[in-house]
């Protein structure tokens, strides 16, 4: 701010510098005001005003060509702060089409800012571009190709590509340059439209300019990861230049901070990871080189390190070898060790690629992984996050999905908050050690990203509830639901729900919230009420809550007790009933209906707990003969097929919209074709009672027949008389409706999914307080300082002492984690049927899981108790590569010294003395990174000679700044 | 591939903004904000990576000015901060040690050089020298170019 009122200052004296001289005063005003504009809404005034005078000016006649360009870079400066100069396109345009190079750089600059491929003005530069792609100015040539790049779409790219590909063989070497990076774009766009051009970009890799090689790299780095099989040919190719490039064989402008060309080098191992991946072979010409880059790489700098970390993706990516892991890990514990933040998330990440092949290296890295979840950073927290997930197991599930959810609940972005929650859900569902902590975890992550989760987790925890543990153990079922029950009953207390989260609850109270007998029907359809009052919810809610107060009066009346409603009920009935949603109205009315049936039509309407039951179609829907013969006995018309109804009548025209088409001069008359299925609510209950009454199938009841997979179909006739509300047929109900193929509610959102299996095990009335006691004790899980070390080991413990626990207790118990060690023996003393209830439920519970014979059956504690010594004192252990730091260091620099005209060297982003210092530490490098740590007194009295002198100077080589400092 | 590279003051202020993939105005405005109030809020010592709506934005601090770029998840980050370096380095040889109102002034330069390191959203270049050469052939073919529009004749030319 200051610098710029300085720089104001100095315009207004005239004194402009010679760097900006080419603008006209009117544009170093405008930068000027903008510069001193205090907040955003003085900026956005000055701008429109600026917009204003220049859609004013633009529009004059003959505006001559300089004074154009002056314009069309004020509309690219006012567009670049986010305002609309949609006016000045055309201009810009226009101005490509100019022969001065000078302006058609400006208009190609301009127009590449200001349009998106899709722009309708495009078609009027294509000429243009097609022009100067063949223009004998080589410059003009790369204008176009950068042009080209940014604006040729999938349509326009047939229209330039000849030029593009005749330029492959152009002299100029940035020409060939830019035209395979030109490819490589229209590659992206589309990929057809290049796929015949492989063999020319093969051809690029051996063209003599390393530039144009580097290019060549990045289609066929697309190629390859299209299709690795076609290109192992290349290995070696790549696999020479890779060791060329190594071996500084490149000419010296490629190197970089005393790399040779790395960007290379990072790309063709990016390739050849791909390449090798899964291969031994191809992976077997790859060792050499990968242990040499290893060797050669300077990790004080930051663009080694870059090089470095490419090399562990590579060994991580490629067929195993023994020798370059060691080396991967020895560069990952240098990443975890270092007090740079940025090399340990690359170490991190690396950590995350390694324990793919070898989990166990993860256990030496125990406390630097638990620093980096503790840290600050969020970003270092979430990658390791990412870590954790991918070292997860049934052994360590617990503790780390836990974390999560304590992190989820603890940020506000909402898209990586929707990421963390699935993957809490994705890690329950695959290590869950019990259903129950699988409910408990669902319940949590619902609670506080409901919204965000994906619908089919939900139908998911449903059908776990409703399917329980497996074949046998209906006990462990039913006390499953019961517990469930409960932590709903409770959960609903909760101010405010997601509507996700209170879709599972009703349903789950609808099913199993009388089943067991501890609560009366008057309260859980009294709490069902509230949870529509209470919540401001949706529609879906309040169909999943209604239908569910129905489930439970049709379980009381089938058991032949009488429903009294609560007045409260009644009146939620009554605002349904007058519901603009026909939905909902539906539900209402059938609930009404269903009130007055007797109990055994209600026992087969809804029979008790038949959530599982599979459905069985009767797609010829024979039942109906008597039905139709009857009726066709009374007098009604035959039915006839929907082909043989089309040349009938006038009347049957207006059926078919098909046969409108045909004789398409007559208006629609019927309405539009309904919307697609998903639209409905996924309440299956809406349709139990809803069949239509007319059997000719009109367009309105086809789509509702699909959604439901017909299965409701047999209800129909008789759903309708019900519907009507007269009086029940119900001669012949029993016989249909009796088989147990009638499905409750659930059936509809998860039906596809389910098996049959739990019958009737809802009556055992088995209370547990045991998920009382866990919830409480996982909710106050202490975060001491002093807990890290068991985190450790709950989270990286050594599976050999475990495994030898399963077989006995049959349970999954974190060692270490107080909490969680008396949750587990709680849940044991309760519920003594759990274990064999686990093994039975394979496709939660992960016994298959592979446990590392090797691994030492030493305490964990005492591995731990090891590693702290030698980890304090790798701490001082600081890679400080004057790199890294640089930003800081310059900014301290261009505070502290008056912005002027004059500009001294210190004054810049770079000064030069940085460049020199990097190179210098660089050189001066075989002094170990030992030495640099315990003098932290030196280095903060280096900081104060930076601040007073401006220049950074570095501990190694301080002769290169003895003439500077004087 | 890098998506789009933003450059903005510590006050929040745009100074360069170039977008590889189609971004909406609107698109635009909302990354440059919420990057901008990510990435201004991080202390010092923090990691020059942010995760951003599945993408990752790198940035490094150049005085009171912030390069940022943001790429795809499964991009090399130091590789990305030395893209930024190499980008800066270059703009300070042009420059000859740069500083903020270089890039305000000279907007449009600052673009031509980005223009011949990235494209596409792909580094294309480098080697520092041969950017160099490129863009000081670019200036004085404008300069000759200026000159012969100077010239009588071709203000002739010009109001015919």
């Amino acid at each position: 701010m200051e610098q710029l009122k300085t720089i104001g200052r100095e315009l207004a004296m005239g004194s402009q510098g010679g760097a900006w001289a080419g603008q006209s005063k009117e544009f170093l005003d405008l930068v000027k005001s903008i510069g001193e504009a205090r907040s955003k809404a003085e900026e956005d005034r000055i701008i429109l005003l600026e917009i204003e005078t220049l859609r004013r000016r633009i529009a004059e006649p003959d505006v001559p060509r300089r004074r154009m360009k002056d314009y069309i870079i004020r509309l690219v400066y006012a567009e670049m702060l986010g305002h609309d100069a949609s006016f000045g396109y055309i201009h810009a345009v226009k101005m490509t089409h100019d022969d001065s190079l000078a302006l058609k750089r400006t208009g190609y600059l301009a127009v590449t800012l200001f349009l998106s491929d899709d722009h309708d003005l495009i078609i009027l530069i294509i000429n243009t571009i097609q022009k100067d792609l063949r223009s004998d100015n080589y410059l003009i040539v790369c204008a176009a190709l950068t042009a080209a790049c940014k604006l040729i779409n999938e349509e326009t790219i047939p229209a330039v590509l000849p030029q593009v590909v005749d330029l492959l063989a152009h002299p100029k070497e940035a020409v060939r340059k830019k035209a395979v990076m030109a490819l490589h774009r229209f590659y992206q766009r589309s990929p057809s439209s290049v796929s015949h051009l492989i063999s020319n970009f093969r051809k690029k890799l051996c063209d003599n300019d390393p530039g144009v090689m580097g290019a060549s790299l990045y289609p066929l780095f697309d190629f390859i990861t299209e299709d690795v099989n076609s290109y192992k040919d290349l290995v070696t190719s790549f696999v020479s230049v890779l060791k060329q490039v190594a071996e500084r064989k490149l000419p010296k402008t490629y190197d970089y901070h005393q790399m040779p060309a790395p960007f290379i080098q990072i790309k063709l191992l990016k390739i050849l990871a791909l390449l090798g991946s899964g291969d031994k072979q191809t992976s077997g010409h790859i060792y050499n080189v990968l242990s040499d880059i290893f060797r050669k790489c300077e990790t004080s700098s930051n663009i080694g390190n870059a090089v470095l970390y490419e090399c562990i993706c590579c060994v991580s990516s490629i067929y195993p070898n023994a020798k370059l892991m060691d080396s991967a890990i020895e560069a990952t514990s240098k990443f975890l060790k270092s007090d740079s933040h940025n090399l340990k998330y690359m170490g991190i990440d690396s950590l995350g690629r390694l324990i793919k092949i070898n989990p166990d290296i993860a256990e030496e890295h125990q406390l630097a992984v638990i620093d980096c979840l503790e840290d600050p950073d969020d970003t270092l927290k979430r990658k390791t996050f990412e870590l954790l997930y991918k070292m997860t197991k049934s052994s360590n599930v617990e503790v780390i999905v836990d974390r999560m959810i304590d992190y989820m609940i603890s940020i506000n972005d909402n898209h990586y908050k929707t990421e963390i929650a699935s993957r809490c859900v994705a890690l329950a569902e695959q290590f869950a050690p019990s259903n129950q902590w699988f409910i408990q975890t669902m319940n949590k992550v619902f609670e506080h990203a409901g919204d965000l989760v994906n619908v089919r987790v939900a139908h998911n925890l449903m059908r776990l509830i409703s399917e329980g543990f497996g074949e046998d153990d209906e006990g462990a079922d039913s006390q499953l639901r019961s517990s469930a029950v409960d932590s709903y009953l409770r959960i609903l207390g909760e101010p405010k729900l997601p509507s996700l989260f209170l879709q599972v609850i009703c349903w789950v109270l609808g099913e199993y919230g009388t089943a067991d007998g501890k609560y009366a029907v008057s309260y859980i359809i009294g709490k069902l009420c509230d949870v529509t009052e209470a919540h401001l919810c949706n529609d879906t809610v309040k169909a999943y809550a209604i239908s569910a107060i129905m489930k439970i009066c049709a379980f009381e009346i089938a058991a032949g007790r009488k429903v009294e409603m609560l007045p409260e009920c009644q009146s939620f009935i009554d605002e349904l009933s007058a519901s603009h949603s026909t939905d909902l109205q539906q539900r209402a009315y059938e609930l009404q209906a269903l009130l007055s049936l007797d109990s055994q039509a209600v026992g087969s309407v809804l029979p008790l707990d038949a959530s599982c039951e599979d459905i069985e179609v009767d797609k010829e829907l024979s039942f109906l003969n008597n039905f139709v013969q009857q009726s066709i006995e009374m007098g009604a018309n035959p039915y006839l097929p929907e082909s043989e109804q089309l040349g009938m009548s006038g009347v049957s025209n207006f059926r078919s919209p098909y046969q409108q088409e045909a004789s398409s001069h007559t208006l629609r008359f019927e309405a539009y074709e309904l919307p697609k299925p998903s639209s409905i609510p996924v309440i299956p209950q809406a349709s139990v009672l809803t069949q239509t009454r007319d059997l000719v199938p009109v367009p309105g009841t086809t789509y509702y027949r699909e959604n439901n997979l017909g299965s409701k179909l047999p209800t129909g006739p008789e759903a309708s008389s019900a519907d009507v509300g007269i009086k029940l047929r119900l001669d012949g109900v029993q016989k249909k409706w009796g088989k147990p193929t009638y499905s409750s509610s659930s059936s509809g959102a998860t039906s596809a999914e389910k098996t049959t299996n739990g019958i009737g095990a809802h009556q055992d009335g088995i209370r547990s307080q045991s998920r009382d006691t866990v919830y409480d004790s996982r909710r106050q899980q202490p975060e001491v300082s002093a807990e890290k070390q068991r985190l450790a080991a709950s989270l990286f413990s050594s599976s050999a002492s475990k495994t030898e626990k399963k077989p006995t207790s049959g349970q999954r118990m974190p060692k270490g984690s107080d909490a969680n060690a008396e949750k587990s023996s709680v849940a044991r003393s309760v519920s003594p049927g759990n274990s064999e209830v686990k093994t039975a439920a394979p496709d939660l519970l992960d016994f298959g899981e592979p446990v590392p014979i090797s691994a030492p059956t030493i305490d964990p504690f005492k591995e731990l108790e090891g590693l702290i010594g030698p980890a304090q004192a790798v701490i001082d252990n600081s890679i400080t590569t004057s790199g890294v730091q640089a930003p800081d260091l310059m900014a301290t620099l261009y505070m502290d010294t008056p912005p002027s005209g004059s500009r001294s060297s210190s004054s810049g982003l770079v000064s030069e003395g940085v460049y020199s210092t990097d190179k210098g530490s660089h050189t001066a490098k075989p002094t170990p990174a030992v030495k640099k740590g315990p003098n932290l007194q030196d280095a903060l009295g280096k900081d104060a000679t930076v601040r007073q002198v401006g220049v950074t100077p570095t501990g190694n080589n301080p002769n290169l700044f003895r003439d500077l400092l004087g | 591939m890098i998506h789009f590279v933003i450059l903005i003051s510590r006050q929040g202020k745009v100074r360069l903004t170039k977008w590889y993939s189609p971004y909406q105005q609107k698109e635009r405005a909302t990354a440059i904000r919420e990057l901008s109030s990510l990435i201004l809020t991080r202390g010092p010592k923090l990691c020059n990576f942010v995760e951003w709506k599945g993408y990752k934005a790198v940035y490094r601090r150049y005085a009171s000015l912030y390069f940022c770029m943001c790429v795809d998840q499964d991009d090399n980050e130091l590789e990305i901060l030395e893209i930024i370096h190499h980008f800066v380095e270059i703009l300070d040889r042009y420059f000859g040690s740069v500083c903020e109102l270089d890039l305000i002034f000279n907007f449009h330069k600052a673009y031509y050089i980005l223009d011949e390191i990235l494209i596409a959203g792909e580094l294309q270049e480098s080697s520092k020298k041969i950017v160099a050469r490129l863009i000081a052939a670019q200036d004085t073919m404008v300069e000759t170019a200026k000159a012969e529009a100077g010239s009588v004749s071709n203000m002739i030319a010009q109001t015919m």
